[in-house]
């Protein structure tokens, strides 16, 4: 059977933990902004943000930790403008963060073209290269399937327990977890819910940068339009299936990486007989049956889109 | 207490005054508070008496006036206007009316959020829970602090609200309307622990318009009334009704039962079962005739609300019918309206009016359909601003304008808001769901006095209850309910209040226990 032969293969699992990172980061960060109160749908532009400038920022010679770091800023930068917008001002949240999107990824073209207006094929970086862990990476099978990842991907499983540490360790993730149930309860504890709500979305947008990032210094090599391509919008559908936990995120991540590495060798064998346009439906498909089965029973956080302001009732 | 002789207080308001659009929430108050003393601020819904505290815990700045506490030398310094963070450091605690909790977190979380550096490495549960176990014991205020909020009941979150305070070494408490949620036991005992902890030298304000409890528990009584103290005396020098009087502004007259005149039948129960679980009921017989008042006594979750669901036209009936005048009654609350029936929801911030919509939109909710509000699909503003204006006027709405927004009201101003809207269509049949619960006096009073204009009018009158005196005073018939079982009504002068309180408690009306 085909299909066991692609689940058997070690090729696969490594595919799927390679599609799987960009999401990683993409959810958790969704996932601090809601815990927070805030719904970021900035996502899919952050992603291009950090695509295009941690990549820049190796073309331009800062070194591949350096452009993470730049990416991160960006992100949390373009953050900082969703917060204010969606914090303070108290906006639709819905409007400023597809605003976000627009902006974000339309000034990162903008920049890219600006940057390079006469190429036509896109400069090439020393982008991260497969890890070789001593004695890991040389298992058997387990080896190439899990250990011959790219620094990044182990960044953001190290992030998945930062994040679980942060939130559930500490008296600031206790806090960013009471100010996206209930701001009246930070403020009557003394604590600033605008502080926390803002610092809330530009870590989590520095997280979604790295996501992008990891595209263009990981995955790929170089920066193409449109090659985030609806990654971010997975994660926003992603926060909802992991019930808001970073553990689950993880899961969640995993789960649609390896459906798309699953979509992809399928394609190969059967492509003939079936339009490839089915085999690219099924993770989207997967994730909207996943969601309907897990979102009912969700509990989201109680306080989500909903502005605060000081003195209202 | 050695801390009162310097002869400074511990706190001091001096002339505040704010002001929210043309409303005078607070003019002018001037409030001194000693250590180890009780105050209790007394005033109607809507005085000011919240605004006043959220001034003094920084939640709203001040218009005029300053809120002064006394240092740790002894002198009063000035407490920074707008910051909760400062009047915490100034050891003043607050609980406030609707509780600020986080409920995907636990009690002991709840109550350490913000005690730390939030840039701590992690925070420290056993040295919390040592201390809050001190606290517990100390007090008499126990909880199980490691369940979430979202699990405890009213009670035990209202104590993890205390301890909260109790944890930052408050020397000033202040409650807001602190019993409004309770039960009478869990009222003494809260009066217990605060009687203890002022006796420590703390010094409490709790916000009340219940009298009793205030004559019961406070040292002294201020009270406030269109924002301003118009009495601030020690306890033992007020009388019950001297104080309601100053509290209102004018006598209260608490409505009289007057015998009705009970004509046919209008809505009829036959056999209704309708609801799930608690809120079920079962083959349900009732006919309520059109001219009187029927009183439904019960303690809360007995199936109440699922009765007035059927009658809303909210919740279809799973056996039995309901009609009206003959005619079966449609499941519709559209059509329920239409029909004449008025609904005066138990839960009235939700159910009673659209929270951010304007008083005078709310006024016209139930009409607007009608030529008299619009033309052609189109609003009359005119129209609708003029009957908003009268019925500010005859109801007494307190706001600032038919433009004010409803969800801005306190509660006795929401309730005449849904009393005006529906009184107003001269209903056949009012369903009256706790209609009193949680206002002052006047309101009460009014609401007692307009449902009864009602069944002078020839309407029928369903009082949903557990207030006996309420029951007593308005009921022509009083029927019990008790586990989703409505007994036969019987004419209120063959009943007390003794048996009518053992049959909510599910006796039978002879006195056995039921089954
Ligand atoms: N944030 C606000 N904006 C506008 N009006 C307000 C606000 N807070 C309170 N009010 C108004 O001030 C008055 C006093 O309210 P409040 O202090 O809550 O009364 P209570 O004595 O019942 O606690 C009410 O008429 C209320 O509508
Ligand atoms: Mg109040």
């Amino acid at each position: 059977m085909e299909y066991i032969d692609i689940l058997l293969s070690a090729n696969f699992w490594a595919a799927a933990i390679r599609i799987a990172t960009p999401l990683i980061f993409g959810v958790l960060g969704a996932l601090v902004c809601e815990r927070a109160g805030v719904l970021n749908l900035g996502i899919e532009g952050i992603f291009v943000v950090g695509a295009m400038c941690g990549w820049m920022a190796v073309w331009l010679g800062a070194g591949l930790w350096g452009g993470i770091l730049i990416a991160a800023l960006a992100g949390a930068f373009f953050g900082l403008l969703h917060g204010i917008l969606t914090v303070p001002l108290g906006l639709s949240q819905h409007v400023s963060g597809l605003g976000i999107t627009m902006f974000a990824t339309s000034v990162s073209y903008f920049t890219y073209r600006t940057a390079l207006p006469k190429v036509s094929s896109p400069p090439r970086i020393e982008a991260f290269q497969p890890l070789d862990i001593p004695v890991l990476s040389d298992l058997p099978f387990i080896g190439p399937a899990l250990f011959q990842q790219t620094s990044m991907t182990f960044l953001a499983l190290a992030m998945v327990l930062l994040v679980s540490y942060v939130l559930y360790r500490t008296p600031l993730g206790l806090a960013i977890r009471a100010v996206g149930d209930n701001p009246s309860a930070v403020e009557a504890q003394g604590l600033s819910v605008f502080a926390l709500r803002i610092g809330a979305i530009m870590a989590g947008s520095a997280l979604m940068a790295l996501g992008g990032a990891f595209l263009t210094m990981s995955a790929f090599d170089a920066f193409f339009f449109g090659m985030i391509n609806g990654r971010g919008w997975i994660c926003i559908a992603l926060v909802v299936f992991a019930s808001w936990r970073p553990g689950k995120a993880l899961l969640g991540a995993l789960l649609f990486g390896a459906f798309d590495a699953f979509q992809i060798r399928l394609q190969n064998e059967v492509g003939a007989v079936i339009p490839s346009q089915v085999f690219l439906m099924i993770p989207y498909l997967l994730s909207i049956i996943a969601l309907v089965l897990v979102a009912r029973k969700a509990d989201y956080p109680r306080a989500l889109l909903q502005p605060y302001f000081r003195g209202q009732r | 207490m050695p801390e009162t002789e310097s002869g400074h207080p511990l706190l001091s308001l001096q002339n505040i005054t704010k002001i929210f659009g043309d409303l005078v929430a607070n003019g002018n108050v001037n409030l001194d508070l000693h250590a180890g003393e009780i105050v209790a601020l007394l005033g109607e819904n809507g005085a000011g008496k919240t605004t006043l505290m959220n001034i003094l815990f920084g939640h709203y700045v001040a218009d005029q006036g300053r809120v002064m506490v006394r240092h740790a030398s002894g002198i009063l310094v000035d407490l920074e206007p707008g910051a909760p963070q400062a009047a915490l450091e100034a050891g003043i605690g607050m609980v406030h009316q609707h509780f600020t909790l986080a409920e995907n977190l636990t009690g002991l979380e709840n109550i350490v959020l913000g005690t730390e550096s939030l840039f701590a490495r992690r925070f420290s549960r056993s040295k919390a829970r040592a201390k809050l176990q001190e606290l517990m014991q100390s007090s008499g205020l126990e909880v199980d602090l490691d369940l979430r909020v979202s699990k405890l009941a009213v009670g035990e979150r209202q104590r993890v609200e205390i301890l909260k305070a109790l944890y930052r070494d408050a020397r000033i408490l202040v409650l807001d309307e602190p019993t409004a949620v309770l039960t009478p036991q869990e009222s003494d005992s809260l009066f217990k622990t605060l009687k203890l902890l002022a006796a420590k030298g703390m010094a409490i304000i709790f916000i009340s318009h219940k009298m009793a409890e205030v004559l019961g528990a406070s040292d002294r009584v201020a009270v406030l009334r269109g924002g301003k103290i118009v009495a601030d005396l020690p306890t033992s020098q007020c009388d019950r009704h001297q104080l309601a009087e100053v509290m209102v502004g004018h006598s209260v007259q608490s409505a009289k039962r007057k015998p009705g005149y009970p004509e046919d039948e209008t809505l009829v129960f036959a056999g209704v079962s309708a609801g799930e679980g608690r809120e079920q009921i079962e083959n349900v017989n009732l006919a309520l005739r059109k001219g009187e008042i029927i009183g439904l006594a019960g303690v809360s979750g007995n199936g109440q609300s699922t009765l007035a669901k059927v009658v809303s036209g909210l919740e279809e009936p799973t056996a039995g019918t309901v009609s009206l005048h003959g005619n079966p009654l449609k499941p519709n609350a559209a059509a329920v309206i239409r029909s004449g029936i008025a609904r005066i929801p138990e839960d009235r911030h939700h159910d009673g009016i659209v929270g951010a919509m304007s008083v005078e939109e709310n006024l016209v909710l139930e009409e607007i359909r009608k030529p008299a509000y619009q033309r052609f699909g189109l609003l009359r503003f005119n129209e609708i601003r003029k009957r908003a204006q009268e019925a500010i006027k005859a109801y007494d709405i307190r706001c600032s304008g038919p433009l004010a927004v409803s969800r801005l009201l306190s509660g006795g101003n929401i309730q005449k808001i849904v009393l005006a809207r529906t009184l107003d269509q001269q209903p056949d049949i009012v369903l009256a769901a706790q209609p009193s619960r949680g206002l002052d006096v006047g309101a009460t009073a009014d609401v007692h006095r307009r449902l009864q204009e009602a069944r002078d009018r020839g309407a029928g009158v369903l009082l949903i209850s557990e207030d006996l005196d309420e029951l007593f005073q308005l009921s022509d018939r009083i029927a019990v309910i008790h586990r989703g079982h409505i007994c036969e009504p019987m004419e209120t002068e063959k009943l007390d209040k003794k048996q009518v309180g053992l049959m909510m408690a599910g006796h039978s009306a002879k006195g056995e226990q039921a089954a």
